[in-house]
């Protein structure tokens, strides 16, 4: 019997460069940052900078639903809303007990959690929400995205800490593939800038802190995130969630619907190396991204773009460099390389989501979107990496989006046109 | 002290805000579960606030027998006056 194929039928979200799809698509193709000083109390905090969601999720969505939710699971929502509007699935296009969600999240609803812990200490246990236990879990964003499409074929949240985006989508390509559902709402979100988490990357030395101790310069945040170049030193964390509906070939068909690319396989390993350093090598990561191809049947040659996991700190992107080098060899020239991190920030468990859109967006559009903020890039990579919007060649193509997390997680996904 | 209509029009401003039933609607006969549709968290939340607003308190063991927007203000009421 041969593997049932997945396609991708619609796109939703919401991010530091836009409130939707396509405000989103336009900011990365015009090399837009989305990185901005934060405002109020934040003049303690070691970092001052974030991608914060360009629209606010309370502006879009009803009321009395936001209340009841976190803002993890509030971007979610506003992701796929539009996601499944776009794919046109509502009135009963699909199945209820074929229809499944795998909806990702890092670190889940932190800032419900810290903010009812401050409750705790100031006002006492009686004054907690009773909705804090739904609103903090870690599958609330997955939970709530189910009760809006009306999923019966089971609702995952998988948690891979920065892989995890890339992580709901591979999931839900298995889920397809084994006959468990014929469409999966899939991706990840993540709302975590606030004082605590940011201060505990800040200890990790993960984060830069350019641009956060001279706030005068109001444009001087939009150049921190600077992947592959000389002067990076750390990532900029940002927030916002992307949702992809995926669809069994054969289904999406049947009902006409709109395709902008095939999901064509994904590979998924661990370094085993070190809780939150990536293998200097980058063997995991290279594994990673040969099983995609694997999986995929695809040949290095196949691959005309990676929308690379590159969040702007001294190792990784030297890492992921010698990971894309030692799979495409010969064919390394032919790729054009992109970090959209350079204009997001780091999205954490939404990162693998927004970038896989990015990644389908470029090929349905046949354009890779540019790195901004590479001034003199790093003499350790040796990668095409184009510093405005680079168009992708014509033919059948296929492009990557890389996701690497904590704990030695490594998700590559392989997106291609319709063949 | 507040009066009985006071007392209604504040609960029914909390439970506008938890569950976006319009205040017009949440008058003294009106059942939270049968008329109104408020689940079992949402009431939770609806008392939640009102202990905040009217500076009382109600016990657990009091909740469910809060059946309808007239028991809760009777129960501000008696808590308020006590």
């Amino acid at each position: 019997m041969s593997r049932r194929r997945v396609v991708v039928t619609g796109l939703g979200t919401t991010s530091p460069v836009g409130g939707d799809v396509p405000t989103t698509w336009q900011a990365l193709i015009s090399g837009t940052s989305g990185v901005r000083y934060l405002e109020g109390d934040w003049a303690e905090q070691p970092v001052r900078i974030a991608g914060t969601a360009a629209v606010e999720p309370t502006e879009v969505l009803d009321r009395v639903v936001a209340r009841r939710l976190d803002r993890s699971a509030q971007l979610a929502m506003v992701a796929a809303i539009e996601a499944w509007a776009d794919a046109g699935l509502s009135d009963g296009a699909v199945d209820p007990e074929r229809l499944g969600v795998a909806i990702a999240s890092g670190i889940g609803g932190v800032t419900t959690l810290l903010d009812q812990h401050d409750i705790l200490k100031e006002r006492g246990p009686r004054r907690l929400s009773p909705l804090a236990v739904p609103m903090l879990m870690a599958n609330a964003p997955a939970a709530n995205v189910g009760l809006l499409v009306g999923a019966r074929a089971g609702v995952h949240t998988p948690v891979s800490a920065c892989a995890s985006g890339n992580e709901g989508i591979a999931l839900a390509l298995d889920q397809i593939r084994l006959g468990r559902a014929d469409v999966m709402v899939a991706g990840g979100t993540e709302a975590a800038i606030h004082a605590l988490p940011m201060a505990a990357f800040a200890q990790m030395m993960a984060l830069s802190k350019t641009a956060s101790e001279n706030t005068d310069d109001p444009t001087a945040p939009s150049r921190v995130s600077r992947p592959w170049d000389t002067g990076r030193d750390g990532f900029v964390l940002g927030e916002g969630a992307g949702v992809l509906v995926l669809e069994e070939l054969g289904h999406a068909q049947a009902r006409g619907a709109r395709i902008y690319a095939e999901l064509l396989g994904a590979g998924i390993t661990n370094d085993s190396h070190h809780i939150a350093q990536p293998d200097p090598e980058g063997r995991g990561g290279t594994r990673a991204i040969q099983r995609a191809l694997d999986d995929s049947g695809l040949a290095p040659g196949d691959i005309a773009h990676i929308n690379a996991h590159a969040t702007s700190t001294p190792a990784g992107d030297v890492a992921e460099s010698l990971m894309i080098n030692t799979v495409f060899g010969k064919y390394v020239d032919e790729l054009v390389v992109t970090s959209t991190k350079s204009m997001t920030g780091h999205l954490l468990g939404g990162a693998g989501a927004l970038e896989s859109i990015a990644t389908v967006l470029a090929i349905h559009h046949r354009v890779a979107p540019p790195t901004i903020n590479l001034d003199s890039v790093d003499p350790g990579v040796n990668l095409d990496v184009p510093a405005t919007a680079r168009e992708l060649r014509s033919g059948d193509i296929a492009a990557l989006n890389n996701s690497f997390g904590f704990g030695g997680a490594n998700v590559a996904v392989a997106f291609g046109s319709l063949a | 002290m507040a009066t009985t209509e006071e007392i209604r029009i504040g609960l029914a401003e909390i439970v506008n805000e938890v569950t976006g039933i319009p205040a017009s609607d949440i008058q003294l006969e009106k059942s939270f579960t049968d008329d109104l549709d408020v689940d079992s968290i949402s009431m939770l939340e609806v008392v939640t606030a009102a202990e905040d607003k009217f500076s009382i308190s109600i016990p657990d063991a009091e909740v469910k027998t809060l059946k309808t927007v007239g028991d809760a203000v009777s129960f501000i009421e008696n808590a308020s006056a006590a």
